[in-house]
């Protein structure tokens, strides 16, 4: 057993891989070099077109033990995971890892394979019943969470190691030039899979819509592209870009968002060259929506808006509020038809988003990121995995690197959830270390990292509601009560890796 | 300084609700009305009255009016509205169906008899009467009047329009004379006028055309559905720079004036006395409460030291 800074007890090893502890969210300096993949031949004439996902799977010699890959950009609406592991298990492979970029509740479909040993582990975060299953020590089968970044970086470093990368395409020729922009299944950015097209050992781009040579534009090249194959679909376009991406309409979502708002104009970054990013849950759209205004009376012109993309901030862009919108994902059908006809709209790779060992990223570069949470502790700690009742939910997505990159991160939350007080002495789960949480934002009050004294008292001298984050926690737990705690067992079932590859919390299984 | 109390928003909350009642403290109106009356269905009623008072005994740090609205006392929750929820304190009460100054007078008998059985100072409870029909019009003068509890009038025009059988419309004209009646009711009586709610939570224009209306009638607030409707109001409300600007340099010239042993100065040639002050300060308080100006002014610059 080991103890992490946090104080978070870690064990030595998990699923045959030394657990490396967190310390800080800076310091870790890496010394390998990228990983490598063998070089690759085709001659003119060879053909990368196969028939179908079965010939695809023989073709990259996929084996017992061995690791895959798909994107999420399809979300909830993906078909394309669940065919590939039904294949896999009709060919009899067995032992396989899953190191997508996340996990949908829509895979829960892959259950049964994993009961039977086809998928025995996740090098990815998992999203809904899985992920329950797994807290509830019903399913055995690891599982690693990775940020967006942090995946990247484990692909990159070869601490994930992708043997075929089955990539989504909704818009493919026969060579594998690919975009997300076009077709039935158009998703716009294809940021994540960027990251696999480069590293897994074999690439193959499966489509719904294969179009004359050459696809155009080219977000993922046919130089990196082994074999393309043509399924019938690739998931429901109604599920693909179906974030239901509204402006909260309930008051103490948008009083939290007009706090929110106030930190940000009281921090002084709302400037011109202002970059943000928002989620698109209802408080962050709204919180989005007030900057905008802002920006509009102010008349500030910013630098770029960046993350998960949203019609919300299409617009913005559109308006001019904005020079560029960096893309990873597209929510919602206005980002992908933007991405497809906007030259300022750019489409960027996990890497470029979030990976803290390159030469830098674009969160790095962020003025403002407004985060959510499913809990908080009064060390700023935030946790997005796990729910109050201990089972893990949640993928971490960009949350704990925009909290490292952005220069003011600010985390809204109502304070009471499902009559739980969303401020803890200790979060169940450390997603995002309070080291990197700079503003924590509820109806009842706004409480600030003491590392930002200023703004501690610029935003009391405009007489916002500034309170110590204990007194806070105090208040909301005199509404609520102090919840009893969770009971867990020993047994560890997943890692929560921080983006820099340690390891600042781990998943316990739930004592039921 | 019950003179000066900003009464810009008050929300209605209905009484009935604890997931709203407790989100109370955190709004930003002036004031909050909690219903007992129309908000609370007939089987609930002795429910929300238990909820109400108990959601006032812990509401101890309060940063709001808190008015009830009581169900009619010709009901038969009326009075024992009263006798749940005074002990727990609330401001005052909003009396529906304030048709004639009988029946505020009797409310105003009860609350006497209920603050002397509190020992409570007499006068505590206040009143705000509700002129939500024909007959409430007409007397709306003698209503105003009735005690010195009454700090304003409500205008209620969903009650207004169906005691006339007539349809509330956007632009308003049917209300047109009816408000202007418990404005000058109000003012002559030297207290506040609240304009009534606006229903659709989702016309934030509408909304702002009609407190645009009202604020340049006379009224000093208006009754609220929704916490969303708060910023528009307080908006529309807010002070002008340029009001902020003279209102500073008026309580700047008078407190010059006290200094010479006057209570009239001269300013830009405009002669700056009691009135004048007066609606000075007005604007200061708005102004503050808005953060637009970072101290309050003290009654001693109204009215001079004794």
């Amino acid at each position: 057993m080991a103890r992490n800074s946090l104080g978070r007890i870690l064990p030595e090893t998990f699923a045959g891989k030394k657990v490396v502890p967190y310390t800080d969210p800076w310091l870790l300096q890496p010394t390998c070099n990228r990983a490598t993949r063998g070089l690759k031949r085709v001659n003119p004439g060879e053909k990368k077109l196969l028939g179908n996902l079965k010939e695809a799977i023989e073709a990259a010699g996929l084996r017992d033990g061995m690791t895959i890959s798909t994107h999420h950009s399809l979300r909830n609406g993906d078909y394309l995971l669940n065919q590939v592991v039904r294949m896999i298990d009709s060919l009899g492979i067995r032992g396989i890892k899953i190191a997508s970029s996340s996990i949908h509740p829509v895979h829960a479909e892959i259950i049964p394979y994993i009961r039977k040993g086809v998928i025995t582990g996740f090098e990815c975060g998992v999203n809904g019943l899985i992920g329950e299953l797994i807290s509830k020590g019903e399913l055995d089968c690891p599982v690693t969470i990775r940020s967006h970044g942090g995946r990247a970086r484990s692909l990159i470093t070869g601490d994930v190691s992708v043997d075929v990368a089955f990539i989504a395409a909704p818009c493919c020729d026969e060579y594998g030039n690919m975009n997300g922009a076009f077709g039935p299944s158009a998703c716009g950015s294809l940021g994540y899979a960027m990251v696999d097209a480069l590293h897994a050992r074999t690439v193959v781009a499966v489509t719904d819509n294969l179009v004359p040579y050459p696809a155009s534009p080219i977000s993922i090249p046919q130089t990196l592209v082994d074999y393309v194959v043509p399924v019938e679909t690739l998931g429901d376009p109604a599920k693909i870009v179906s974030t239901t991406t509204r402006i909260t309409t309930d008051p103490i979502g948008l009083q939290i968002a007009k706090y929110a708002a106030m930190v940000i104009e009281t921090s002084g970054y709302l400037t011109d060259g202002f970059s943000f990013q928002t989620g698109s849950g209802g408080i962050s759209l709204a919180v989005g929506d007030q900057i905008r205004t802002l920006m509009r009376k102010g008349n500030i012109r910013g630098s770029f808006g960046c993350g998960g993309i949203t019609g919300y901030f299409v617009d913005m862009l559109e308006e001019g509020l904005f020079q560029t919108l960096f893309d990873v994902q597209c929510f919602d059908l206005r980002a992908v038809q933007s991405i497809g006809k906007n030259p300022n709209h750019l489409e960027i790779s996990a890497d470029m988003y979030a990976n803290p060992f390159n030469a830098g990223a674009v969160v790095n570069r962020l003025d403002c990121v407004i985060l959510g949470a499913t809990e908080m502790d009064s060390d700023f700690n935030v946790n997005v995995n796990t729910e109050s009742n201990g089972y893990l939910l949640h993928n971490t997505g960009g949350h704990s690197d925009t909290a490292a990159g952005a220069k003011l991160s600010i985390i809204v939350a109502p304070s009471i959830r499902g009559r739980l007080p969303i401020i803890r002495d200790a979060v169940t789960t450390v997603t995002t270390p309070g080291e990197t949480v700079d503003v924590i934002v509820t109806e009842r009050g706004i409480a600030v990292n003491d590392r930002h004294v200023e703004l501690k008292e610029e935003l009391a001298r405009r007489r916002a509601p500034v309170k110590d984050i204990g007194e806070l926690r105090d208040e909301i737990c005199r509404v609520t009560g102090k919840p009893r705690p969770l009971e867990f067992e020993d047994l560890v079932v997943g890692l929560v890796e921080y983006r820099d590859g340690t390891i600042i919390d781990v998943i316990r299984k739930v004592k039921e | 300084m019950a003179d000066f109390q900003l009464r810009r928003s008050l929300l209605y909350v209905p009484g009935n609700m604890p997931s709203m009642l407790q989100n109370i403290p955190l709004f930003h109106c002036d004031g909050v009305i909690i219903d007992l009356e129309d908000a609370v269905p007939l089987s609930e009623k002795d429910a929300a009255r238990i909820l109400v008072k108990r959601f006032l005994e812990n509401y101890t740090e309060r940063n709001k009016e808190v008015l009830v609205r009581i169900n009619p006392l010709d009901s038969k929750w009326g009075y024992d509205d009263l006798k749940v929820v005074l002990p727990a304190l609330p401001d005052g009460i909003r009396l529906p169906k304030a048709d004639t100054p009988e029946i505020v007078e009797r409310l105003d008998t009860l609350l006497t008899e209920f603050e002397e059985e509190l020992e409570l100072d007499i006068g505590r409870f206040r009143i705000l009467p509700s002129i939500e029909s024909a007959l409430g019009i007409l007397n709306a003068k003698g209503i105003a009047r009735t005690s010195n509890r009454v700090f304003a009038l409500a205008f209620g025009a969903e009650d207004y329009t169906a005691s006339m059988e007539i349809e509330r419309t956007a632009g308003g004209e049917e209300l047109f004379n009816a408000r202007t009646r418990v404005l000058w009711a109000a003012k002559a009586a030297g207290i506040q006028a609240i304009d009534t709610i606006f229903a659709d939570v989702n016309d934030m224009e509408g909304l702002r055309r009609e407190t645009e209306l009202i604020k340049r009638l006379g009224y000093t607030g208006k009754s609220l559905v929704n916490p969303r409707q708060i910023d528009v109001v307080h908006e529309v409300f807010a002070p002008k720079q340029e009001e902020i600007d003279y209102a500073l340099q008026v309580i700047d010239a008078i407190k010059r004036a006290r200094l010479m042993g006057t209570g009239v100065i001269s300013l830009g040639g405009r002669m700056i006395d009691a009135p004048v002050v007066k609606r000075a300060v007005r604007v200061l308080r708005t102004a503050h409460a808005h953060g637009l100006v970072d101290s309050i002014v003290d009654d001693e610059v109204v009215h001079g030291a004794e």
